[in-house]
């Protein structure tokens, strides 16, 4: 069982990885390593909104290639991660980015997954004790339903 | 009681979502752009590429700023009805050419008659990025001081334009009938 679960974790992290290699630009982008780290963390932080669910990363569209010209520059010109985000949201909304900001138009997508695994337990739970009541209440029946199903 | 319920209303709630969430289109980004002031610009000028087209030629006039290029083929449906609303005289289209080859647009006005005050030359995109642009044809009405008012996501129509820019450029309020998710004005 841990076997499996390690080699999952290689697949995927392995997967991780590669994704970060540069996918449609022929070259890498800057000289400076740690430049292109963010300029690679940038470009798939960012949402091409001509093929929506492509990363500008990973698109090959001319808008793609345009945002990334942009990024690229704007890197070289010494901005912040944040000032470059901020230029792309204010031209084209928070929809730009793959991760979208925790917002009032957006907390039921952050805190859903959380409500429903609540509400789940909640459920969960319930039943548990329930049954676990009805169990203590009638043993015998319990018993000769489980002898008989088995 | 409960049992029959509680996974009723789920399907209730999940059915809900389903239809608000696949009947919108997520090709209608909405822009954040509405209220703010128009990008700056300064580009050169398809119609004699010896001037320049600036956001300062069109300053202190309510005018329209409408993206288009030669290899959108929506752009080539929406120009009869660019040079109507020229016609009109109401308000000044400044073309923005977005990432064209400069003989082609020449060429495009000259034949199919030319709709603008003006054209600048994206040849970069650029202008375009700065007015978050993704598609083409896109239509900006910008106000006297340079606010943006409206956007138009594809080819402007007859309604759109009758009942939403102008009433719009007029200073009365747009028909809220005639606004589809591709046309947003500030509120």
């Amino acid at each position: 069982m841990y076997k499996l679960i390690a080699v999952f974790l290689l697949l995927f992290t392995s997967v991780g990885l590669s994704s970060l290699a540069w996918a449609v630009d022929s070259a890498p982008a800057f000289e400076d390593a740690q430049l292109q780290a963010r300029y690679e963390a940038l470009t798939h932080q960012l949402r091409c909104l001509v093929c929506q669910n492509e990363t500008i990363a990973d698109s090959g569209a001319t808008l793609a290639g345009d945002l990334r010209r942009e990024l690229r520059e704007q890197l070289a010109a010494g901005k912040t991660d944040e000032q470059v985000l901020k230029f792309m949201t204010d031209r084209y909304g928070a929809f730009v980015l793959y991760k979208p900001p925790f917002e009032q138009r957006t907390w039921l997508l952050w805190l859903g997954p959380a409500l429903f695994l609540l509400i789940g337990a909640f459920a969960a739970v319930r039943i548990v004790l329930q049954r676990a009541r009805l169990a203590a209440q009638q043993p015998e029946d319990d018993e000769k339903e489980q002898s008989e199903t088995a | 009681m409960w049992r029959y319920l509680i996974p009723g209303a789920i399907f209730v709630v999940l059915i809900g979502f389903f239809v608000v969430g696949l009947s919108r289109d997520p090709a209608n980004v909405p822009s954040p752009l509405l209220g703010k002031p128009a990008p700056t610009y300064s580009l050169l000028k398809v119609e004699d590429p010896q001037l320049k087209v600036s956001n300062t030629d069109v300053a202190g006039k309510k005018h329209l700023v409408n993206v288009w290029a030669t290899w959108c083929a929506e752009c080539r449906h929406e120009h009869g009805y660019l040079l109507q609303i020229a016609s009109e005289g109401i308000a000044p289209i400044v073309g923005i050419d977005w990432k064209d080859e400069l003989p082609l647009a020449q060429q495009w006005l000259s034949q199919l008659g030319n709709p603008y005050s003006a054209t600048g030359f994206d040849v970069e995109g650029r202008t375009a990025i700065d007015f978050g642009v993704y598609g083409a044809p896109e239509t900006f009405l910008v106000d006297e001081r340079g606010i943006i008012l409206c956007k138009r996501i594809g080819a402007m129509t007859d309604a759109v334009w009758q009942r939403v820019f102008k009433p719009v450029i007029n200073n009365q309020a747009p028909d809220k009938a005639a606004m589809d998710a591709k046309t947003t004005c500030i509120s």
